[in-house]
């Protein structure tokens, strides 16, 4: 094995250039694997196949990871055959294909951190991959050789005789005599004689045609092969001859030794390889891309923001003063409205990228779990180029993979079971993404068994963490998965660890700003759906007054505002009350009642009802005293000091410096009405989409709320 | 303080003097009055001293989360300091003062009456704190000094906007004690 | 005058390491990810020799050079193919295609700036 020279240590700088391209190249590669082993062998998968692992072994050579290399060179060699079908195609020969594709990413991955793989890692495989290129490679295969043999120390001067005929082509491969020349000339005194008896006369000449040949006399001390070395890419292009005259051993020699005396293939106009560090980033031109510091992205959309805030301050201000000049101004601010909002999708689209990144290392985990747990799984993605801000990619991969684990773990039963439930044996999971009102949705729905409620239920209150005859609601029994602690886990599986991680993944998401929900039917399957808000700084929303307070309704969640007559309003049992809207029920949501506003209009039809439309579709009415105006606003964050308020999905600053609050049509259409449901004291009663911990709260008296004494349900029995 | 319009405190850490009682072991704290107490924090947390504003009232939240407010674009949330120590709502005015503060990565607000004073206090002079008859839980006071004859209790910020393991403020009652 | 050359390879490690090479021995570099891209980059843009890689979506570097000799402009500009070892047949295909010479990849610095110098004047 060719040992690193010191040219291996200045690429070493690339190692995070090729760790990044192999991680993109990995994914890539796993789901190229996943279609051959579903059939899928045409010849465009198999030179995709052949160029990743190509890729790979190339740059691990240059940092000269063995193990690495030697692997991917046997899984190379392999694969070049397969491509051009000099090797038949089988469902065993592929079997062995995506093998070879896992201990690939292994070694990968052990080369990234620096560790080392168990010895003989891989040699199963290896040796399959061998057997079926037939032997034709040694054992152990040679290590690629970095650069051509050293050539060999010098000797004393000779002579050498080079008869040197080129063929008419020679110059179709931009090769030329003369640079031929100069090569010799560097290794030694030469004379040049030139052979002309073919060349034509004129009217016969075609220029691109090598018709002189030339006899060379080359007094070096270089040896032979260094003079072969320079015809080494003209050598089928010409007739060749090099004669050894021998050594001369007369004074002429020691004359004889100018400064071309010595090998020194790199002198001339080369300049060695200084230690002069490269240019800054790696932009050139005619590239396709370049890469931006993502804090400058960042510096960029908070810019555009405060452009839109600013905005809308000068808009007031206008509208305050507005004058004779009025309509040239709105039309001014409307033009500026316009191009603000184009500026901030350009600069958001910069961050954004397909979850394909994240999807695409999906199919190998199922692969991996379903063989441990010896469950036939398939998994179907869809909506991979759904786009998605960078900064929360790369926090998605670990709440689809823990939900994933959960899915085959706990969800999905044995195909005995299945086929007696009358499903098919292969269960499928799939893994879906969607933009949908400004939010991301990532939907992880498995065709298993359901969430066993009973289980749940008896598990938590063996846990303590619900008192004995409480009763639950679907959402909240749920919700009980994500409690920390919980895990309806029999045995510890090595597959999910603990059993579920859900505490973890509820507050990954919360982090980023969005939320769980669950859906489940018994027998049939459960699907979770992970909504994460687009982080689109600007959004467009319905300016609202509830008593004292403002509010933003975001525009894409409003289907109409409507001011019922009391006829149309009912109250149902319970407590709540729904409005009649062309022959449907909607439930009205008390928006005063649940912010405990004072001042706002309490009955419906004297105040306005706005009908939003939530995320799987259905309707609310939310009461509010009047509909302001429409505004962009900047999207502020609320969370940083702390947990979301429930109802509330962030913050913006209006055109007069006062804060309003964005609601949150989702999780204000699920926080519980104060005044309806009035049960007996003791019930278990929990505020929506605060703290996991499970805690009972004291029933809300009208008015400003109090401090709530919140106590540890363990301590409320 | 007298005069109650917004003021900014370029508080330099970096100045020679703030350097030099760095090194001593010395601290500077700005202290400042909630009703009759003097209480003091660690003036490196302390970004901006402000008047009054309105805030907007965040819903459902505990009683002494005023609301949140506009500082320059950025949304800061605002403590009623009494509210919080169990004495009540703070009646915020315009004479009232809104200490700005940087703690555990967050900007927070805290409306106190007034601000007093710069102090300059070694470590050697600071007290523990004796563990009743105070009106605040012993668990949000760092340390207690005497400075011209005037007790002033020094805050832990960082305890009193600990969060959950899962989220959210503190929520502990803060029972209230004897008044001193 | 410094001259211009043309990496071609749909690894961008590869790329990197070759432009870090020829820019620090002087030369000036341009990039590109595949025939097709190169193409394109050279109906805008002069260089004096390129480098390409064979394993290439889109065009592969053997009829990325037949396309190049095709074309009059091209027909004497020197080319080097990025070669693996043990690819023979593919090495033989780009010579026959009118490539000037090769480099066996992976390539220590300096073999890359000798064989450059052969072919480059």
């Amino acid at each position: 094995m060719p040992s690193p020279t010191s040219a291996y240590s200045d690429f070493e700088r690339f190692r995070a250039t090729f760790f990044e391209e192999c991680a993109e190249i990995l994914p890539d590669l796993d789901g190229r694997l996943s279609a051959l082993q579903a059939g899928d062998s045409d010849t465009e998968t198999l030179n995709a196949i052949f160029r990743a692992v190509h890729s790979i072994k190339a740059g691990a050579a240059a940092f000269d990871f063995s193990a690495l290399v030697e692997f991917a060179h046997v899984f190379e060699g392999l694969l070049d055959r397969l491509r051009d079908n000099r090797i038949q195609h089988s469902a065993q020969v592929f079997n062995v294909v995506v093998r070879a594709g896992d201990v690939l990413a292994e070694l990968v991955e052990a080369a990234r951190t620096g560790s080392d793989v168990p010895p003989g890692f891989g040699a199963g495989v290896a040796a399959e991959l061998k057997d079926l290129f037939s032997g034709a490679q040694a054992a152990g295969a040679p290590p690629p050789k970095a650069h051509q043999p050293k050539p060999e120390a010098e000797g004393p001067m000779r002579t050498y005789r080079i008869a040197f005929e080129p063929h008419r082509e020679l110059f179709r491969h931009a090769n030329e005599p003369l640079l031929l020349i100069r090569e010799l000339k560097r290794l030694g005194e030469l004379s040049v004689g030139c052979v002309s008896a073919d060349l034509p006369d004129l009217a016969h000449l075609d220029p691109e045609d090598a018709y002189l040949s030339f006899i060379f006399e080359l007094q070096t001390q270089a040896p032979y092969a260094s003079v072969a070395e320079v015809f080494e890419f003209v050598d089928q292009d010409c007739v060749l001859k090099i004669e050894d005259g021998g050594a001369r051993d007369d004074t002429q020699s020691a004359a004889a030794a100018p400064d071309g005396g010595e090998a020194e293939p790199e002198s001339g106009e080369a300049h060695p390889p200084s230690s002069r560090p490269a240019a800054a980033t790696p932009v050139s031109k005619g590239a396709t891309s370049i890469r931006v510091d993502l804090t400058r992205v960042d510096r960029l959309v908070n810019m555009v923001g405060e452009l839109v805030i600013t905005h809308a301050m000068l808009a007031q201000q206008l509208s305050d003063h507005g004058g004779g000049q009025r309509q040239q101004w709105a039309q001014g601010s409307q033009e500026l409205a316009t191009h603000t909002r184009e500026l901030q999708e350009c600069v958001m689209a910069i961050r954004m990228q397909p979850v394909r990144s994240v999807f695409a290392r999906m199919p190998r985990l199922v692969r991996d779990i379903a063989a441990k747990l010896g469950r036939n799984v398939r998994l179907v993605t869809s909506g991979d180029q759904t786009e998605v801000d960078k900064t929360i990619i790369e926090e998605l991969a670990d709440p689809i993979t823990h939900m994933i684990r959960n899915a085959i773990d706990h969800g999905i039963e044995d195909g005995a079971t299945r086929l007696a439930a009358g499903k098919p044996e292969r269960a499928t999971i799939e893994l879906s993404a969607a933009q949908r009102a400004g939010n991301i949705l990532i939907t992880i729905a498995d065709d298993g068994a359901g969430i066993d409620r009973r289980k749940v239920l008896q598990h938590a209150i063996a846990k303590g963490l619900v008192r004995e005859d409480a009763k639950l609601s679907d959402d909240e029994l749920y919700n009980l998965i994500f409690a920390p602690g919980f895990s309806t886990a029999e045995k510890v599986t090595e597959v999910s660890g603990r059993g579920v991680g859900m505490d973890v993944v509820r507050r990954n998401i919360a982090n980023l700003g969005g939320r769980i929900q669950i859906n489940s039917a018994p027998g049939k399957g459960t699907r979770f759906t992970l909504v994460i808000p687009l982080t689109l700084a600007v959004l467009d929303g319905m300016l609202v007054a509830v008593g004292n307070e403002k509010y933003i309704l975001p525009l894409a969640n409003i289907v109409e505002s409507i001011r019922p007559d009391h006829r149309q309003v009912r109250t149902i049992t319970g407590g709540s009350q729904v409005v009649a809207v062309r022959g449907e029920f909607i439930r009205l949501v008390p928006v005063r009642r649940i912010f405990n506003i004072p001042g706002a209009i309490p009955e419906p039809w004297k105040a306005l009802v706005v009908v939003v439309e939530t995320e799987n579709g259905s309707k609310a009415g939310l009461v509010v005293d009047e509909l302001i105006g429409q505004q962009q606003v900047v999207v502020k964050s609320l969370a940083e000091y702390t947990a979301p308020v429930p109802g509330i999905s962030g913050a913006t600053i209006l055109g007069n410096g006062r804060v309003a609050l964005i609601l949150d049509v989702e999780g204000i259409c699920s926080m519980p009405d104060p005044s309806a449901f009035v049960e007996a004291p003791g019930d278990f009663q929990r505020q929506a989409g605060s703290s996991p911990d499970l805690q009972t709260v004291k029933p809300e008296i009208p008015g400003r709320p109090e401090a709530p004494a919140l106590q540890n349900i363990n301590a409320a029995a | 303080m007298e005069t109650q319009t917004a003021m900014t405190i370029a508080l330099a850490a970096n100045t020679p003097a703030a350097a030099g009682v760095q090194a001593a072991g010395v601290k500077q704290y700005i202290s400042f009055k909630i009703g009759s107490e003097e209480y003091a924090i660690d003036i490196m947390a302390v970004r901006e001293i402000k008047g009054w504003t309105e805030t907007t009232v965040l819903p459902n939240q505990p009683e002494y989360i005023l609301g949140v407010m506009n500082l320059r674009g950025t949304i800061v949330p605002v403590f009623d300091l009494r509210c919080r120590f169990g004495m009540g709502l703070t009646g915020a005015s315009r004479s009232h003062v809104v200490i700005i503060v940087a703690v555990l990565d967050r900007i927070v607000g805290l409306l106190v009456d007034a601000v007093s004073d710069i102090l300059t206090i070694d470590g050697s002079e600071i007290r523990a704190v004796p563990d009743m008859d105070r009106a605040v839980s012993a668990k949000f006071l760092s340390g207690i000094v005497s400075v011209n004859e005037t007790m002033v209790v020094l805050l832990a910020l960082e305890q009193l906007f600990a969060q959950h393991a899962g989220g959210g403020p503190v929520q502990e009652t803060i029972q209230p004690q004897s008044l001193q | 005058m410094r001259k211009r050359i043309l990496t071609v390879d749909d690894s961008k490690t590869m790329r990197d390491m070759v432009s870090f090479t020829l820019k620090g021995a002087g030369f000036e570099v341009v990039e590109a990810e595949d025939g097709a891209k190169a193409l394109d980059l050279l109906s805008r843009t002069a260089v004096d020799a390129i480098i390409t890689d064979i394993n290439m979506p889109n065009m592969d570097g053997v009829t990325l050079v037949q396309r190049l000799r095709a074309q009059q402009k091209f027909k004497s500009t020197p080319i080097l193919i990025l070669t693996t070892e043990g690819g023979e047949d593919k090495k033989q295909q780009g010579r026959n295609a009118g490539a000037t010479g090769w480099i066996v990849k992976p390539f220590a610095p300096e073999k890359l700036l000798q064989v450059l110098n052969k072919v480059c004047p």
